[in-house]
């Protein structure tokens, strides 16, 4: 495959790719394309009856594969939250473990069936389980950073959350211990201006996110969230930075969630069609298509190769998931305390 | 015991607890301590005194004043492998961190299906008697006895207090260790040099008796045992059974307890209703009715709040008159 790039070095500078080859260019475009249709899949899934709930983001996907493609798996560490489908699959869990857990089989590695969909976990990525309260895991994520310094490690703590989340007394504690110990950590707000229904105008007095980065004397990076390329070298400059020992950073990503909350919400009662229409103009996944295509990084052929690979592995995930064994009703008691 | 030469050291609770912080942190280097005033000032009732200056301000670490962050830190870091001692200056102050022990670190292990774990120990002054009004004298644990995945332990000597404490920071899951702050300094025992664990879980019988068991735990074990001492003289025998840890709760100890005895008292200092003493008491009432001559009584605070008038304190909180009237009701039966 890299041999079809090489004639187009020229038009990949262009595109400022941050230092990123043809080839890791093209596997954002796969995460982003994977994540998309694992999501869209769920919906499905969901409406046919073999997901009784589901979390939906898509229009978060370039903010997602852009910033956790900067980091380390296995020694960075990575606390999601219930949207980051497009963080987990790029730091490698994969579509089998993400469907085995949408179907609360036992063998999910997130949970073994406990959790609801979307609340990733897993130890050989270093990706902490996840909750349901909103900013639970800011606080968690200054602690884990803690630990990563006590021990002399070089790992970087990463934590996502939406903009609801920062209305949350949680943030403040989590960023103002994170800098006055300056942790190595990044606090990164998916903000996709809505908090289920209540839009950012009625949840923040500033208008960004990040204005409140001054509070913590921390840098606050505001990013074109669907931009990946963008949210991705945002993302290397602070861990760069935090690994540097030279403390924490704020980044919104700036974005729009395209579809309900969850397959329980329905966002016509509350968004204006326009609205959402216009945000489908800068749909993160089309708009990095069009750049890769310009920059004749992606052409039609490579398009259909990867989509044929994507619907490949989902079909594949699928049908692992559904014939795999849902958890036995006598491990209900299990892993309340050690055993 | 050790031989004459070698005086087994006396100390008060509150010395029992830094001592033992001190040896769990020699022991383990992934033990940490953070908290309010836990640093440079050594603790306000100087729980960590000293720690500081041995082990740095790296690991004994000055916090914010904010609960929810201090007891997330701790939950994060022991997510990273660490050990934390988390410290709330006051019981009354842990309910802004009430979502990260009730949603995060008591299910951490559950919702992982055991892949994560949260060894936290969160320790906390609690209780009355001190003048310390509505907001420095609340008893907590009936909140958290309800919580699957925490454990809570409630030591009344300063012997138990080591025991418990390096018990709970050598456990694996989270442990809420409460000090009743009206007994930090006034009860004093002897507390070996070796190191010993008392398992959470295990109860002690701290006096034998025959006739009524008072089931109790933290500073009111020592109104039970005045309160039998003076009962003794009128030819009543009072067992008194300190619980120690209250989640898992050591029913076995009860129930040989009940077996021999026949009637019982549950006390505690805490407000009556869903009280620990409602729990043991229909534990008994399911489980060894058989056993029992007389009505399960409870001896609580009234369901109030705790007031800074002695007067009304008084008028609140359960004494070992109290016990002895109870005590006395059921002998009769």
């Amino acid at each position: 495959m890299t041999q079809e790039y090489t004639s187009a070095d020229a038009r990949v500078q262009k595109l400022n790719t941050h230092g990123l080859d043809a080839p890791q260019l093209v596997e954002l475009y796969y995460k982003m394309a994977l994540s998309r249709a694992i999501d869209d899949r769920m919906w499905v899934l969901n409406r046919q009856g073999k997901i009784p709930f589901i979390v939906s983001g898509q229009g978060h996907e370039a903010a997602q594969v852009g910033s956790a493609y900067a980091l380390r798996p296995g020694e960075d560490w990575v606390l999601p939250y219930y949207r980051d489908l497009g963080v987990v699959l790029t730091l490698g869990m994969t579509p089998r473990e993400v469907m085995l857990d949408a179907f609360a089989r036992a063998e999910g590695p997130s949970s073994g069936g406990r959790q609801m969909p979307a609340h990733y976990s897993s130890r050989r990525l270093n990706v902490v389980t996840a909750s349901s309260p909103v900013a639970t895991q800011l606080p968690q994520a200054t602690g884990v950073a803690l630990a990563s310094k006590y021990k002399g490690e070089r790992a970087v703590t990463v934590c996502y959350f939406g903009d609801g989340a920062t209305s949350k007394g949680d943030f403040h504690e989590a960023l103002s211990f994170a800098a006055l110990h300056k942790l190595p950590s990044i606090f990164l707000c998916e903000n996709n201006g809505w908090a289920i229904s209540v839009p950012v105008a009625k949840q923040m007095p500033v208008a960004h996110v990040v204005d409140r980065a001054s509070a913590y004397n921390m840098p606050g990076v505001l990013l074109d969230g669907t931009d990946v390329l963008a949210v991705y070298a945002a993302t290397r400059s602070a861990v760069e930075r935090a690994r540097a020992g030279e403390g924490p950073t704020l980044i919104e990503a700036r974005l729009y969630r395209l579809t309900p909350h969850t397959s329980d919400d329905d966002d016509r009662r509350y968004r204006p069609e326009a609205e959402r229409a216009e945000a489908r103009q800068h749909d993160p996944l089309p708009r990095y298509e069009r750049a890769l295509r310009a920059a004749g990084v992606l052409n039609d052929a490579l398009v259909a190769e990867i989509r044929d690979r994507v619907a490949r592995e989902i079909a594949d995930a699928e049908q692992v998931a559904e014939a795999s064994p849902p958890p036995r009703p006598e491990e209900a008691t299990l892993h309340v305390y050690h055993e | 015991m050790k031989s004459g030469e070698n005086a087994v050291a006396v100390k008060t609770i509150v010395e029992s607890v830094r001592d033992s912080l001190g040896d769990e942190m020699r022991r383990d280097w992934r033990v940490i301590v953070l908290g309010e005033d836990v640093g440079v000032h050594g603790g306000v009732f100087r729980a960590t005194d000293g720690l500081q200056a041995e082990f740095g301000a790296d690991r004994v670490i000055d916090t914010p004043i904010a609960e929810l962050g201090i007891v997330g830190t701790a939950i994060g870091s022991a997510l990273n492998g660490l050990r934390p001692v988390a410290e709330i200056q006051f019981a009354d102050y842990i309910f802004p961190a009430m979502d990260q022990i009730v949603n995060e670190a008591a299910k951490i292990r559950y919702r992982s299906n055991g892949a994560w774990s949260c060894p936290l120990v969160i320790r906390a002054p609690y209780g009355a008697g001190v003048h310390g009004a509505l907001y420095h004298s609340q008893s907590v644990e009936a909140f958290f006895l309800h919580v699957p995945g925490l454990k809570i332990v409630t030591p009344s000597t300063p012997y138990d207090a080591k025991g418990l404490l390096k018990a709970a920071i050598r456990d694996e899951d989270p442990v809420l260790y409460f000090e009743h702050k009206r007994i930090y300094r006034r009860i004093r025992g002897e507390v070996p040099d070796d190191d010993y664990v008392i398992p959470i879980g295990q109860a002690e019988v701290k006096r034998e008796g025959r006739h009524v068991s008072v089931i109790t735990y933290g500073a009111m074990v020592h109104q039970a045992l005045e309160a039998a001492e003076a009962l003794a003289a009128d030819a009543v025998s009072v067992e008194v059974v300190d619980l120690r840890s209250l989640l898992p709760w050591d029913r076995e100890t009860v129930a040989a307890s009940v077996a021999k005895t026949n009637k019982v008292i549950v006390c505690h200092e805490d407000s009556k209703t869903g009280g620990v003493g409602a729990e043991v008491a229909a534990f008994i009432a399911e489980e060894l009715f058989e056993d029992l001559d007389g009505p399960i009584l409870r001896v609580a605070a009234l369901d109030t709040p705790v007031s800074f008038s002695p007067q009304l304190e008084e008028a609140v909180i359960p004494s070992t008159r109290h016990i002895v009237d109870a005590v006395r009701r059921l002998a009769a039966y």
